[in-house]
């Protein structure tokens, strides 16, 4: 960095002063730093507004869609129009909100969580970022040109996506290969940072969960993402450069796209819900003033999670023809999932079991993730089994039963984390009366706008459709209220969250909730530029562990 | 911001790290024979390429027992052929070999070399249905206006698991639109299919 000006924050962080002050230094000033950062701090800030962006883009496709939804017949757009927005919508929140999100999370917490000054290559996390803006306006800029985005929904299966795919699905391959580089790339950085960085004296199983779930997490990515990478490279030469991989006529097959885009999808599914359990793994025990029950079992439940995602792919594919036995097989294996997630939610219940509870915001969206989860897991659970998928695949159910694991599952996970952390981050408190409003309100909204889903796909209504029968009239216009309530409250959140940070309450306590537990909770509120030069001592790790009663 | 990292992260700890990636990104392409050698094995997607017939072999036939067969007919976009069963469907006595004929006309006015790629339903059925007589073996030439008779000559193996009461056998018909094309896809289409081959012998 350029400018090296000592400041404030410098005096406030109590650690390893002295002769390293050359160290000390707060960020450049203006734009540059926002562009030339290294700082795990800054960059973690970077993701989780561009994720925010990128929430608000496909929160409004989906009011486009749910505007269109909301009678039969056709309202505002265009059939092939909605089928972008439908394409669009699932590809942003997936790879634009999710997804940076959680590695927001990670860049800022996972150092401050195991007493590591940065993310073990920074210049490699600048890049890991800044290739995503480039990589979400090229997706984007595909709505504007001639023949329109990709329609052909966010799983693209061949032959949609390769022989009657709009010209735009090059730039849309592109944007993936991209999307993908930057995944891998803060991956590798997790991996590095916390298998090299953590304090010396800070064991695996010393580790706070959040960090756990993101290091099982960040394995599935290096494994599950150059996958899709492959499969996008097979679109590109079959559309380009007269291959055949998904082609009929020359020897290819169609069905074997979908074995590929699942080998990555499934485990892509875990990507986006493993580091919401380590959220709620820290939140709870915290609202709870009890250690987090079961903490190696939980360990061994991600692990487990993880290594079965990779062997049960095909039951995104029962429709496909497959034989009996391939049915039984991946209707079994995915299924045997259960068991690793019943665990978990069996493990925070009992956390809360006899905790002297209170409901501040985190810990009401911690509680709402874990019921809500809970009942996508279970509308999971039905679509796994095989006869019955048979009427479920592709109906509105299956979109009932993704929004319920990925809004109610991940997003919620993510806002949870935000108000967990965010006093931390800013020293600032946010307005906790507004907060609870808009918590009972997203939480209300969210349940009518997917909950009657259920029931239109148990109906049979078909999912990627701008019209429909009228006996899905009522549960469509009703899912359409909620969907318009939801996204309002986003706008609240919107307002909740700019006004904590600029004119919140300060705080002056470095531990922000009064029973938190963790590393992070040792430094200064907000937490200084630079933390943790000197790494944390074992009995501090020790005594900061919300899982202590195991040791 | 380069301050050295408290503990340094070792060269051949990136290099492994970036290997799983590379690594993976070269899985997603061997899943394509993979995924051929499964196919072969099982007969999961209904190919039939493979499975080879031996003509001395000698079926127990089992007079009682009917399987019937539906013989269906599609062409590629851009296939300007007319092409259809001369039946749609007959009851067959497995161990029995039975010879049915397809018409193909050529509707536009220029020649048209085309190549049919079977396929049966239910997969599993693949490997018990035996053509030892069929156009699609090689590829088909149609000159303007001229219908053509294609016949195909098949038996049903009385291994055939008994709780299979119906076979379709469908093909589908592709334009090879020039030898270049032939040329590339050959080196990337999955191993179990090679319908633009001109000496593919059995099907």
């Amino acid at each position: 960095m350029a400018t090296t000006t000592s400041d404030i924050q410098d005096e406030i962080d109590a650690h390893g002063h002295g002769a390293h002050d050359d160290h000390h230094h707060g960020p450049a000033k203006g734009l540059m730093r926002w562009v030339k950062t290294t700082n795990h701090k800054d960059i973690g800030t970077l993701y989780l507004w561009f994720a925010f962006t990128m929430l608000l883009v496909g929160g409004a496709m989906a009011m486009v869609i749910r505007a269109e939804l909301f009678q039969p017949g056709l309202q505002f757009v265009e059939p092939q129009f909605f089928n972008q927005m439908t394409t669009l919508h699932g590809l942003i929140m997936v790879f634009g909100a999710i997804m940076p999100a959680f590695v927001g999370l990670a860049n800022w917490q996972i150092p401050l969580m195991i007493g590591a000054k940065d993310m073990a290559l920074p210049r490699m996390n600048n890049w890991s970022f800044w290739i995503l803006p480039f990589a979400g306006s090229m997706l984007l800029s595909t709505l504007f040109m001639e023949g329109g985005g990709p329609a052909f929904g966010w799983t693209f299966y061949a032959p949609l996506s390769t022989t009657f795919a709009p010209a735009s699905t090059d730039f849309f391959i592109f944007a993936v290969h991209m999307l993908g580089f930057s995944s891998i790339m803060g991956a590798i950085n997790v991996i590095a940072t916390i298998m090299n960085m953590r304090a010396p004296d800070m064991k695996l199983m010393d580790m706070p969960l959040f960090v756990w779930t993101w290091l099982i997490t960040a394995f599935l990515l290096i494994a599950a993402m150059p996958v899709l990478a492959g499969a996008v490279t097979m679109m590109l030469t079959d559309r380009n450069f007269g291959t055949s991989f998904f082609d009929a006529a020359g020897g290819g097959d169609p069905v074997m796209f979908q074995h590929i885009f699942w080998f990555f999808g499934h485990p892509e599914v875990y990507i986006m819900i493993l580091p919401a359990f380590g959220i709620v793994s820290q939140i709870i025990p915290t609202f709870a003033r009890k250690p987090l029950f079961g903490y190696s079992s939980m360990v061994y439940a991600t692990a487990s999670i993880a290594l079965l995602s990779f062997v049960v792919w095909a039951h995104h594919m029962f429709l496909t023809g497959m034989p009996i036995a391939g049915q039984m097989y991946f209707m079994y294996a995915t299924i045997m999932i259960s068991v690793p997630t019943g665990v978990k939610v069996f493990n925070w219940v009992t956390t809360m079991w006899r905790g002297s509870l209170t409901f501040e915001t985190p810990m009401k969206w911690a509680v709402a993730f874990v019921i809500l989860f809970t009942i996508g897991g279970f509308s999971g659970l039905m679509l796994g089994v095989a006869p019955v998928d048979i009427q479920y695949h592709d109906t509105y159910f299956v979109v009932a039963h993704f929004h319920y694991v990925l809004v109610s599952g991940a997003l919620f996970s993510i806002i949870a984390a935000v108000f967990y952390w965010l006093p931390k981050w800013c020293g600032r408190m946010y307005n906790e009366k507004l907060a609870t409003i808009h918590f009972w309100w997203a939480i209300i909204s969210v349940n009518i706008l997917f909950f009657p889903q259920h029931f239109l796909g148990l109906a049979g209504m078909p999912r990627r459709i701008p019209d429909y029968s009228t006996q899905f009239a009522d549960f469509n216009m009703i899912s359409s209220i909620g969907g318009f309530a939801f996204g309002a409250s986003f706008l609240l959140l919107t307002y909740i969250i700019v006004t904590a940070i600029r004119s919140g309450e300060k705080i002056e306590e470095d531990r922000v909730w009064e029973s938190a537990k963790g590393l992070e909770w040792t430094v200064a509120t907000p937490a200084p530029y630079h933390t943790f030069d000197e790494p944390p001592k074992k009995a501090q790790i020790l005594s900061e562990s919300s899982h202590i009663g195991e040791h | 911001m380069s301050q050295a990292p408290r503990q340094k992260v070792s060269r051949s700890f990136w290099i492994k790290l970036g290997l799983v990636p590379i690594g993976m990104f070269a899985f997603a392409f061997a899943l394509v024979p993979l995924y051929s050698v499964l196919c072969d094995v099982t007969g999961l997607n209904g190919k039939t390429n493979g499975v080879s017939f031996d003509p001395v072999t000698e079926y127990e036939v089992d007079q009682n027992r009917k399987v019937k067969v539906d013989f269906l007919a599609a062409t590629a976009a851009g296939f300007p052929v007319k092409f259809y069963p001369k039946i749609k469907n007959m009851e067959v006595i497995p161990g029995k070999m039975y010879t049915i004929k397809y018409i193909a006309e050529n509707r536009s006015d220029t020649v048209i070399t085309g190549q049919a790629v079977p396929s049966i339903a239910p997969g599993v059925a693949a490997q018990f249905f035996k053509k030892i007589e069929c156009f699609c073996f090689t590829k088909q030439t149609f000159q303007p206006k001229d219908p053509m008779e294609m016949p195909v000559s098949f038996i049903v193996e009385p291994a055939l698991d008994k709780s299979i009461a119906n076979i379709t056998l469908s093909y589908n018909f592709f334009r090879i639109k020039d030898a270049e094309k032939v040329k590339s896809s050959e080196h990337t289409a999955a191993k179990s299919v090679q319908p633009k081959s001109i000496t593919v012998t059995k099907g």
